[in-house]
């Protein structure tokens, strides 16, 4: 199939390393002696556990709820008990800790009840939402809800689907060896997208390294008689990023601050349909994904992998060499190491790599920048990678703005370059999350200020209408003794009385005052206890032990409310 | 008659940008002191009063007065004194009182007995409660003032420094490795 391709600009070559691990087919890893499922594995709002220890759970059973419409929901991999829901390690450059559910299998690996789904039947919002409710998200690497992009524009008609086998990065055959095994349900993948978002064409792009993934994805189009084009596009680093890829298959060039749904372009990675296809025509939520081992290993081999397979136990699989110090998730250019080998797979897990000093050996130290330009000329985004470097180190987070920083897709081409091997990226990396957290703290600030402006508002509004308030009363009061002494005049006595008539007024006003506060604390005391709380009318036997306990914790503390209770009254009066 | 002319020109040129310069002072008049406005938007808005002063505006106030020092805001740390510094072209000085780490408060659920005396204190309406009820502090609006503590009667409100999690994670400046240079010995 001819067609015109374009070109992004930079790119670089690194060494593919793809051969090692394609060897042999996807194998079936083995089910780990237990699984962490971290519940915040996709963008967005984290789902919230629905299961606590020593529940039993089922493959497939819901163990987090999807929180918001930006998050999807969380799935238990295999059958077996739930030994905790608590904090652990996660697969995240920083090694900090996150809520995790443990499972230990109990080896049955046995299925909640599922079935396929009737998906004529089934209205575009009902397949968005059991995307959601299966926990599809994108398996490229980013992990955005699928659901949340399967939405076309209301105002630009939806020009192009793109759906992204690229694969680029060196050592990762993931998506490989799922087009050439599975492509039949990756085609009928595409088929859902196609079906919500109504694009004009469907374009299927592949590296030109991979013509067994294309040929078998073009036979796959061919006898599901569907109209995709299969598009092999050049071997060139970073072309399986969403803009870069984009670029290359219909020459439109996704702004700054605008998304591709902007220009009607709209883009999903393979393993992403292939699961969008599993969970429509099986009804099988996201419970694992392939996963490449490589590197520093005796087997590099692709595996489908567990979610929450701890990365240690899943990579003996492989037989890593003995000089292995470390796991490397993701690939050589945009990945890292993970804090150790207890973290789980997540969704986002596409490739983990033994580490050792062989396969990466340690980079000469870092040198200063010469000025050469390499970097910019490498930068796929057209960035320029020098100057980002300058203001980044120099903290000025303003300057690295006003260059684009955050077009920066982290893709690591100017670091693979750099002749004075600066780590450039992790530059870049500091000052965005430097200027992200300012950002925050700045709203934080902005949030809390005019909070407090409101409460000072609100209080003065307080006040006013307290003073109003007793005007009026004293005002009546006043007029009530005018009254009075207009009676006592009357009677005789009025010369005397009519001097000390303001005196007495203001007087009797503090002590109808006094008399109207001890009144509504009477009142108050009656109606307390009077009225039974409303929500104790039907308690459980728990429940009222548990408010019994209470009563008897609050018998302890009650002389504590009457000295609290008095500070409020003095202020009132 | 030339010289009167001449005159007669430039008194109506004098009346006329007068006029003008006179309508613009009137209708783009600055509302308020643009330098406390610049000032606020350095202090951090905890609204804490360690300064000595009620809230962040009257502090910033007293600043652009030039009454006061520049080092009294503890929450805003020694970034916030160099940011004022910069702002004002004051020398730098060291923080009054020590620097802590952010912090949350939190309400002890079991002790608290519903006396909404922080409800009052809390300058920015970030817990929440009634008379005899529970009450709780929504955290993400918590600005660590500590301004609740003293008024609770049963002590059941604690700070919690906010540790670093995934949320607030950032990564960390490149550091460059300084190896010692290998030394070769004299043969």
């Amino acid at each position: 199939m001819l067609m015109n391709l374009f070109k992004f600009k930079g790119g670089v070559k690194p060494p593919t390393n793809k051969t090692q691990s394609l060897t042999l087919p996807i194998a079936q890893a083995p089910l780990p002696s237990r699984l962490i499922v971290p519940l915040h594995q996709s963008i967005g709002g984290t789902p919230r556990p629905v299961v606590q220890a020593g529940d039993k759970v089922l493959k497939g059973q819901l163990i987090g709820k999807a929180d918001g419409w930006i998050s999807a929901a969380v799935h238990a991999p295999t059958s077996g008990s739930v030994l905790e829901v608590a904090m652990h390690v996660q697969p995240h450059p920083s090694g900090l800790d996150a809520l995790c559910v443990v499972i230990e299998p109990d080896g049955k690996d046995e299925w909640i009840a599922h079935g396929p789904l009737d998906y004529a039947a089934m209205t575009p919002e009902a397949v968005r939402e059991h995307l959601q409710q299966s926990g599809v998200v994108g398996l490229g690497g980013a992990a955005f809800p699928t659901h949340g992009k399967l939405t076309a524009s209301k105002t630009v008609p939806m020009d192009e689907l793109i759906i992204n086998g690229a694969e680029c990065e060196p050592f990762i055959t993931c998506d490989d060896l799922l087009m050439r095994e599975r492509a039949e349900e990756v085609v009928r993948g595409i088929g859902i997208f196609r079906d919500l978002l109504q694009p004009k064409k469907v374009l299927i792009g592949i590296e030109d390294n991979k013509p067994e993934a294309a040929a078998a994805m073009r036979a796959a189009v061919d006898a599901l008689n569907e109209p995709f084009l299969v598009i092999q596009v050049p071997t060139l680093y970073p072309a399986g990023g969403a803009k870069q890829l984009i670029r290359v298959l219909t020459g439109k060039e996704v702004p700054a601050a605008k998304r591709s749904t902007d220009l009607g372009v709209q883009c999903f990675n393979v393993a992403t349909a292939y699961t969008a296809w599993r969970t429509i025509a099986y009804g099988e939520p996201v419970v694992s994904r392939l996963v490449t081992l490589s590197g520093n290993v005796h087997a590099p081999r692709n595996y489908e992998v567990l979610i929450g397979t701890p990365m240690g136990e899943l990579l003996k699989l492989a037989m890593p060499h003995p000089d292995t110090d470390g796991i490397v998730m993701g690939g050589p250019m945009m990945g890292f190491l993970v804090p150790n080998d207890q973290v789980p797979v997540i969704k986002a897990t596409n490739c983990l790599i033994a580490h050792s000093a062989r396969v990466f050996p340690p980079k000469a130290p870092e040198m200063p920048c010469i000025r050469c330009g390499a970097c910019a000329e490498a930068c796929p985004h057209e960035l320029q990678p020098f100057e980002l470097y300058w203001f980044s180190r120099a903290k000025n987070f303003g300057k690295t703005q006003e260059y684009h920083i955050f077009d920066c897709i982290e893709c690591g081409c100017c670091s693979f370059v750099c002749p004075s091997r600066i780590p450039l990226v992790q530059y870049f990396r500091f000052a965005k999350s430097e200027i992200w957290a300012r950002e925050r703290e700045k709203n934080a600030a902005d949030g809390a200020k005019t909070r407090f402006e409101f409460k000072l508002l609100r209080d003065e509004r307080e006040k006013a209408e307290k003073a109003e308030k007793l005007a009026k009363v004293a005002a009546a009061q006043a007029a009530k003794k005018a009254a009075e002494a207009a009676a006592a005049a009357e009677s005789g006595t009025a010369a005397v009385e009519t001097d000390t008539a303001p005196v007495t007024a203001v007087d009797a006003e503090k002590e109808a005052k006094k008399a109207a506060i001890a009144a509504a604390v009477a009142r108050a005391k009656a109606q307390r206890e009077a009225a039974p709380a409303r929500n104790t009318a039907a308690v459980t036997i728990e429940q009222q032990h548990a408010i019994d306990d209470i009563e008897a914790r609050r018998a302890v503390l009650e002389p504590a409310p009457q000295t609290s209770a008095a500070p409020p009254a003095e202020k009132a009066e | 008659m030339d010289i009167l002319l001449a005159i007669a020109i430039m008194a109506l040129g004098a009346v006329v940008l007068g006029a003008a310069l006179g309508f613009a002072s009137v209708k783009f008049k600055v509302e308020g002191d643009p330098l406390v406005e610049k000032i606020e938007g350095i202090l951090p808005q905890t609204q804490c009063g360690q300064c000595g002063f009620p809230g962040c505006k009257p502090y910033a106030e007293a600043i652009a007065k030039g009454e006061v020092d520049i080092n009294l805001c503890p929450p805003g740390g020694m970034e916030g004194v160099q940011k004022l510094a910069d702002l004002l072209g004051r020398e730098v000085k060291e923080l009054e009182a020590e620097e802590k780490p952010k912090q949350v408060a939190i309400i002890d659920e079991n002790t608290c007995i519903g006396c909404t005396l922080c409800i009052q204190a809390c300058p920015v309406d970030a817990i929440v409660g009634a008379a005899k009820q529970m009450h709780t502090i929504i955290a993400p609006l918590c600005t660590g003032c500590e301004l609740c503590l003293p008024p609770c009667p049963v002590e059941c409100i604690s700070m919690e420094a906010i540790g670093e999690n995934l949320d607030n994670w950032k990564w960390k400046y490149p550091v460059v490795e300084i190896k010692a240079a290998v030394l070769q010995k004299a043969a």
